[in-house]
């Protein structure tokens, strides 16, 4: 593309030169103006994706990979999964704890993300304010999520603020030592960094909205919470459905807000995948990607079906 | 809409005042403790006000040397950018005409967002793996000798850097170009204008304050990446990575004191970019179109 620029833009402001090329007059074709594009994702995101699906069936040692077709990979997962069976085995045990999180997580951030959209999409009234709110709300966004996550760590550590602040009460005898480095703080963390992605979407479908249906629904005598629930969440439906499928992958397949909140004593799927990893087992490793992988597109088509479903009542 | 506010509105203002508290509180925090006094520890009291731990850190007196990830993270973070900038605005042209497989790069691009990072990442660092084997044992004499590995900060560590930051770009030149009028085109094309000189002399400078949104968003995301760079960085890890390194490690202000300094050069290239989008608009606004005016 940059030589047929240079050879243009030479002649470009008065077009004095000879008579322009093919190329000058139909203009570059799409697909090679798509190309660059198009080539970063199939090197470094197709063809990654089809080598973990091969390697999962590949065996190892404890050296190397070893090219072959097995099983192995996926029977050592699920290991005992079968003989325990009333009881859950280590691996159904953590993928039904991470789907407890995603869960939670979901239903804060739908409730905490529908209320502020809500808000800035109906009750502030110049586009301005609404503007200087939005970016008010983006700026935490732009930072490192190590650094929202430790910084909790001042206020819920053994001597943090809210502990101080309990003590001093005479709430507590003694510092609440569940605040930090446990469930709670990973599900307060991932609130705290993931919301954003749910106001986004849902403020979106929001301003969509026509604004005479909600005068109209007023006039016709609604309630404002009938309006709310018959009028603007079925309207913001695709916000809310893209907004969920974000925060709900995301924690899916986060490793690292379960290890920094979770002290590294929380199991996720992410995890899993990750201390396969660091112990250079690769097709094990991949296999459990094969896995998380598949398990969280069921994720996201199972949560179109409730949300269609719902439409359809 | 009534004339007055309803008490409806006063709960969600309230709310939302809480919610902005959530977001910045503990962020406040960390900047306020990052200045604590040279025996101060991880959190309150302060013991004195003091920049003892932002000096240690640039010194490298600390645990760890930080200036390396700092300088790298930098340059892959700019690296990023103008990559961005450029794949996500000529896929961005590219979409505006019907190409063959547009659907297709489409969902893989928005797929890329969805597939959790970690697999993305194993996925890049076994491609670099089978690479360096198959180097190793096929490739030219005067290359396998000394290869130790393809990967690294600007190989496997760009690619999956751009995995993450073109589908944002993509989605910013989609939102551009439904608001872009046709008609400005349209004329240059009648005035005789050649496609790159319509790119070059009217669409770009109109596009350009969001192209810049775009270079935001490139920069911003790569510095602070992890999870994509976790498996897929080679021997060096980049500043976030070292700062989770940290977290389990450091038990003193100094990692306060580097939260800050990255918080800070996020907010500095925020505060570069509304600036410069800033200017072009008024400059827009003075003079029209500045069409040809290079």
């Amino acid at each position: 593309m940059t030589a047929i620029a240079d050879t243009t833009s030479n002649t470009a402001p008065e077009r004095t030169a000879a008579a322009p090329t093919a190329i000058d007059r139909v203009g570059v074709p799409g697909w090679l103006q798509a190309m660059p594009f198009g080539l970063v994702f199939l090197f470094f995101f197709v063809i990654p994706l089809i080598l973990v699906v091969i390697v999962s069936f590949w065996d190892y040692n404890d050296y190397a990979m070893l090219p072959s077709f097995t099983t192995r990979s996926y029977t050592e997962t699920f290991e005992g999964c079968l003989a325990q069976f009333p009881d859950l085995c280590t691996i159904l045990k953590t993928y039904l704890s991470t789907a407890k999180f995603c869960f939670i997580v979901w239903l804060t951030t739908l409730l905490i993300g529908f209320t502020i959209a809500y808000f800035l999409a109906f009750h502030v009234r110049t586009v301005t304010m609404q503007m200087v709110l939005f970016l008010v709300c983006t700026i935490p966004f732009w930072t490192s999520n190590v650094i929202r996550m430790i910084s909790w760590i001042p206020l819920l550590g053994r001597n943090g603020l809210v502990n101080l602040a309990l003590t001093r009460a005479h709430i507590v005898d003694k510092p609440v030592e569940w605040l930090l480095y446990s469930p709670f703080s990973v599900g307060l963390a991932f609130t705290h960094l993931f919301t954003f992605f749910m106001v986004v979407p849902i403020f979106n479908s929001m301003m969509r909205i026509d604004r005479r249906l909600v005068e109209a629904a007023y006039d016709s005598g609604a309630s404002g919470w009938q309006t709310l629930w018959n009028l603007i969440v079925p309207l913001s439906k695709p916000g809310i459905v893209i907004g969920s499928i974000f925060v709900v992958t995301i924690v899916m397949g986060d490793f690292i807000t379960f290890d920094v909140m979770g002290g590294e004593q929380i199991a996720s799927a992410g995890k899993v995948v990750e201390t396969r990893l660091n112990a250079l087992q690769f097709p094990p490793a991949a296999a459990n990607a094969v896995i998380l992988l598949a398990v969280t597109l069921l994720i996201i088509v199972g949560l179109n079906r409730i949300v269609d479903v719902r439409r359809e009542l | 809409m009534g004339e007055g506010r309803s008490p409806a509105f006063y709960w969600l203002a309230a709310f939302f005042a809480l919610f902005v508290l959530f977001l910045y509180g503990p962020m406040i925090v960390i900047f306020i403790l990052s200045f604590q006094g040279p025996t101060g520890g991880l959190t309150f009291p302060l013991n004195g006000v003091s920049t003892h731990w932002f000096e240690r850190l640039w010194h490298g007196g600390g645990i760890v040397d930080i200036s390396d990830a700092f300088k790298r993270s930098l340059e892959l973070g700019l690296v990023v950018m103008i990559l961005t900038v450029l794949l996500s605005l000529s896929a961005g042209l590219a979409f505006r005409k019907r190409f063959r497989g547009s659907d297709l790069l489409f969902y893989v691009a928005v797929a890329s967002l969805i597939v959790p990072s970690i697999v993305t990442s194993l996925g890049i660092a076994l491609e670099f793996r089978l690479l360096d084997d198959f180097l190793k044992n096929h490739g030219p004499a005067w290359l396998a000798g000394d290869l130790k590995t393809t990967m690294g900060t600007f190989t496997s560590g760009l690619g999956a850097h751009l995995t993450w930051t073109l589908p944002f770009g993509l989605l910013v030149m989609f939102a551009i170009f439904n608001r872009f009028d046709g008609r400005y085109e349209e004329a240059a094309r009648d005035l005789g204008a050649t496609p790159w000189q319509t790119l070059r002399y009217v669409i770009l400078p109109i596009i350009l304050p969001s192209v810049i949104g775009v270079g935001l968003f490139g920069f911003t995301l790569s510095w602070d990446e992890i999870a994509r760079s976790s498996q897929a960085m080679g021997e060096h890890n980049t500043l976030p990575m070292e700062l989770q390194a940290l977290t389990t490690t450091v038990t003193t202000p100094e990692i306060y004191a580097l939260g800050t300094a990255t918080t800070g050069v996020s907010f500095a290239v925020i505060a570069l970019a509304l600036i410069a989008i800033t200017l072009i608009r008024a400059r827009q606004a003075r003079f029209g179109s500045d069409a040809g005016q290079a």
